[in-house]
């Protein structure tokens, strides 16, 4: 069994409860262990690098060295900001004067290596598509979707070193395992708004808008994701979007895990779906009977 | 429309951006793939080509007071697509660090959002959401932000009414005092 650190994310406590839930249920399910990061802290998400880098690092650094003290190699989180905070300081870090700059801020240098991945990453390396496949005991067969994964996870290529960064596939592949009918969606890396939905809400309404809007026209029930920000935009803010831009968009947006657990059969109690503001009932009735597979 | 003064390029700005960014900016032949591909040239003051250009012209104030380095969403299509690999949204980045440090803010409300999430981070080792939410009131003055969305991410119980505090929260708060004590201003 393969098993990695885990760093949930400030998120994964309140706005996206359901993701972290929905993911240690189905990484459980399908045999990867999640170790948590013991008295981790925040990455500093966007703010921290918008004001200082070495600051921003230092952060990040804090829960590498927690991490590292676990012995695993790899640590894990399922949101694309604290990936990015944490491998981008992981890399800064190999030169030596900028990584003596970040340990003069900490109480307690960090110490030795340990290589940050999104859990996508884990699930679709460590334990592979086929083996998700063979796991699914209620497929989604009549759901179709588009999978979003929002403009950090795989940007830029020599930073986040996993999957194709114009046109990801590792999202797609689970919901084809999942058994549901993925829709190519042209817009899949491209920027939600992301953290500007308090202070500038009309840059979110335009970003996210014109990706609900090209999911629409590609018919599908539902938007798939794998990021905490993007979620909450194309999702809580729907509503406002809906306001800004005169449209009546009712599209459910649902974490990759969620639909994922589904399919493996975990309890709906792990699964959160009763927290997603788009109502997903009539999305879920599309999927055919789920008759099971063995 | 603010005019560009050629004949004055401040020499010391291009190194300090360049040194800070460790980006040879000299480099971009502004072919405008970063500008083609970001997604908020329509809020920007100066497209990214044009920030850059600006730069290699040494115009600091055109740089550190126009909007477009504060609406940045740090996306990385910039980055991503620049034929020259020059890490564009780092040099973004970097302008914005400068501006921050001599005190302009020209999208006051996204610099106070950030300054909310940092103090939350400061005081809890992790950020609270309902707490930031009424810093960033408090500070903007913009009583009714996101007011509509309350109901719906309480009933979701999306945002705990308590602060998920770290056992180690002296040890973040640590980083920050070193980092202030460094000249900083957080
Ligand atoms: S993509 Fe690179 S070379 Fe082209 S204009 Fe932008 S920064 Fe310059
Ligand atoms: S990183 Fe910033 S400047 Fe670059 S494309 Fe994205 S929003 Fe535009």
């Amino acid at each position: 069994m393969s098993k990695v650190a885990y760093y949930p994310g400030c998120s994964g406590q309140g706005t996206s409860l359901e993701y972290d839930r929905s993911t240690r249920a189905v990484c459980a399910a399908v045999g990867l262990e999640l170790v948590d990061v013991p008295d981790w802290s925040c990455c500093g998400s966007s703010p921290a690098h918008t004001v200082n880098h070495v600051l921003s690092a230092a952060l990040s650094a804090r829960n590498l060295d927690l991490a590292h003290s676990l012995g695993l190699d790899v640590v894990a989180t399922p949101c694309p900001s604290c990936l990015t905070n944490l491998r981008n300081a992981a890399l800064e870090m190999e030169d030596e004067a900028f990584r003596d700059t970040v340990n003069a801020l900490l109480d307690r240098p960090c110490a030795g290596r340990v290589d940050p991945q999104s859990v996508l990453q884990v699930l679709v390396e460590q334990v592979g598509v086929d083996e998700v496949a063979r796991r699914v005991t209620r497929p989604l067969t009549g759901l179709r979707v588009a999978c979003y994964y929002g403009c950090i996870m795989n940007r830029p290529p020599e930073r986040m070193r996993f999957d194709d960064h114009e046109n990801p596939m590792a999202m797609d592949r689970l919901m084809e395992a999942a058994g549901a009918e993925v829709a190519p969606f042209p817009l899949k890396v491209e920027c939600c708004g992301a953290s500007f939905g308090v202070p500038r809400g009309d840059i979110v309404a335009r970003l996210s808008g014109k990706l609900l809007d090209a999911a629409r026209g590609l018919g599908v029930d539902a938007v798939v994701t794998a990021c905490p920000l993007c979620q909450m935009n194309l999702d809580l803010r729907q509503s406002q979007i809906n306001a800004a831009l005169r449209e009546h968009f009712r599209i459910p947006v649902f974490y990759y895990t969620q639909l994922l657990g589904l399919a493996l059969d975990v309890p709906r109690s792990e699964l959160g779906l009763d927290r997603l503001c788009v109502d997903p009932r009539l999305a879920l009735g599309k999927i055919k009977a789920p008759a099971p597979v063995r | 429309m603010r005019i560009v003064d050629l004949a004055t390029a401040d020499q010391d700005f291009i190194a300090e951006v360049e040194a800070r960014s460790h980006q040879n900016l000299r480099t971009c032949y502004q072919c405008g793939n970063c500008t083609a591909g970001c997604p908020y040239t329509f809020v920007y003051d100066h497209s990214v080509s044009q920030v850059m250009r600006l730069i290699q012209l040494g115009q600091r104030d055109a740089v550190l007071q126009c909007k477009s380095i504060w609406l940045c969403g740090s996306c990385q299509s910039c980055t991503t697509r620049c034929p020259n690999r020059i890490d564009v949204a780092k040099v973004m980045d970097v302008c914005r660090h400068m501006a921050r440090e001599q005190g302009y803010a020209t999208e006051r409300e996204v610099k106070l959002f950030a300054d909310a999430f940092l103090r939350s981070v400061e005081r809890h080792g992790r950020a609270f959401e309902l707490g930031l939410m009424a810093d960033y009131v408090l500070h903007s003055g913009r009583v009714f932000t996101d007011a509509d969305l309350a109901p719906k991410a309480l009933a979701r119980r999306k945002l705990p009414f308590r602060p998920h505090t770290v056992v180690g929260r002296d040890q973040i708060e640590r980083i920050f005092q070193r980092f202030r004590k460094g000249g900083a201003h957080v």
